[in-house]
């Protein structure tokens, strides 16, 4: 049975190739996507001429021994593709490449976060994809320019070259707190995303205190990051005051960048200020 | 005898294109970018692609660019719905049939937005016309994919070949 079945693979296998044999075809390994290419074939007669891919369809009724001539833009979307040329007595194929059209026209670019402390180590992260005007992923290496800059001009930059038309940066967030311009560009080609800044956490707390009749009126400098920008409103700061034994802990928000609160006058009472890991200074009230 | 010859070629070369599973092989992660791909978030992707390739087929062979939706997305999804109308036009059908699949995810965004897969595949293409087989062939070829998460699964945005 396995030889029979063995022969009939060889008559069939001998039977197509002497099909073949009416016509042949010559076209180049790859063309670039939307340029012009031909397909020569020989022999005589009709026959039926089929390039198939996932990306597109072409059929042309063709003579054999005739150059059959594709206009640019007849095919555009990269991949491989493959080309049959089909006759009475049967068909001849060929694989070929389309590649993509060299020149960068779009960018396809991811950036993370949107909002961040200034001063984060490779805090802000993009990726982009290269695409040339067919949308087609441009996957030879190309170099794509990374930068981020402010309103003061500051700015960093990186180059990087894509891998499989894929790249990838983490830069730092800069000192300054406001909005920054994230740019991935090249050969002409940007893409810009808006990057907003904000102070970090607390840097130090310095308060004061002052008696107002009965109560005590504790209140902070303005309280700064490292970078000297004013820590957001809403930030919490709390004040702990401690007295004969007792203990009385107020959250405050800060409002413009200063933290305030009305505590009672206990005397010898020691009263510390804080904000998340972030100590203050410490106040021994005496009393007036 | 050299009809029925024939027609047993047909009939093998017909049920060479039923549903086989493909064989895969899944090469470790050799990522480019700073984000770690956990084991599930990879096993997903790969999962999904893989799908993806079993929705291609579907599609592309019943002629039926609605079988892509639950797989495909965007530019990737654009072209192979044009494609399906295309071939609809010139009475084509074309039948992918993917054998083995070798996978490696290369890149995992930053953001953790996109995942790039490389995949060289050994897969056979029939086409018919008006359907008759006019030829099957074998290709391998490297696919780049890029799978973007959407609401319960990853798509494939990218879907594009090369000679291997």
């Amino acid at each position: 049975m396995t030889f029979r079945v063995a022969l009939l693979v060889i008559a069939v296998s001998a039977f197509q190739a002497a099909s073949a044999q009416g016509a042949t075809m010559t076209l180049a390994e790859s063309i670039t996507a939307g340029s012009a290419f031909s397909i020569q074939s020989t022999g005589s007669g009709n026959a039926v001429l089929y390039i198939v891919g996932l990306g597109q369809v072409v059929r042309r009724d063709v003579r054999l021994g005739e150059a059959v001539n594709f206009p640019a833009g007849t095919l555009y979307s990269a991949g491989r593709y493959l080309v049959v040329l089909a006759t009475a007595n049967g068909s001849e194929s060929r694989a070929f490449n389309v590649v993509p059209a060299g020149q960068p026209v779009a960018l396809s670019f991811l950036a993370k976060p949107s909002r961040l402390p200034v001063r984060l180590h490779d805090g802000i992260t993009g990726a982009v994809y290269v695409f040339d005007p067919y949308q087609n992923l441009i996957t030879q290496p190309t170099p794509v320019l990374f930068e981020i800059s402010t309103g003061s001009g500051t700015a960093q930059t990186r180059k990087v070259l894509t891998r499989d038309g894929a790249a990838w940066t983490a830069m730092d967030s800069t000192a300054r707190e406001g909005a920054a311009r994230f740019v991935a560009q090249l050969d002409g080609v940007s893409s810009t995303r808006v990057i907003q800044q904000v102070p970090g956490d607390p840097c130090g707390l310095k308060m004061t205190a002052r008696q107002v009749g009965p109560k005590l009126v504790l209140e902070t400098d303005p309280v700064r990051d490292c970078s000297g920008n004013i820590v957001f409103d809403g930030t919490i700061v709390t004040f702990t005051e401690t007295y004969n034994g007792g203990e009385s802990t107020v959250d405050v928000p800060l409002k413009r960048g200063v933290a305030r609160v009305e505590m009672p006058a206990y005397s010898d009472a020691r009263i510390s200020v804080a904000s998340g890991v972030v100590m203050g200074n410490e106040i021994r009230w005496r009393g007036r | 005898m050299r009809c029925l010859t024939i027609i047993c070629l047909l009939c093998v070369a017909t049920s060479s294109f039923a549903a086989d599973d493909p064989e895969v092989h899944i090469e470790p992660s050799h990522l480019q970018g700073p984000r770690v791909l956990e084991k599930q978030t990879e096993a997903a992707a790969i999962r999904d692609y893989l799908q993806a390739w079993h929705s291609l087929r579907s599609a592309l062979a019943e002629s039926r660019s609605e079988l892509l939706d639950a797989s495909f997305i965007g530019d990737a999804r654009d072209k192979l719905a044009a494609t399906i109308v295309e071939q609809d036009k010139l009475g084509i059908r074309t039948r992918y049939q993917d054998r083995a699949h070798d996978l490696q995810v290369v890149f995992y965004s930053p953001e953790g937005l996109s995942i790039q897969i490389v995949d060289r595949i050994d897969y056979d293409v029939q086409i018919l016309d008006h359907d008759k087989v006019i030829t099957t062939q074998r290709l391998n070829v490297r696919y780049i994919a890029v799978l973007t998460p959407s609401e319960v699964r990853w798509r494939v945005r990218i879907l594009q070949g090369q000679a291997n």
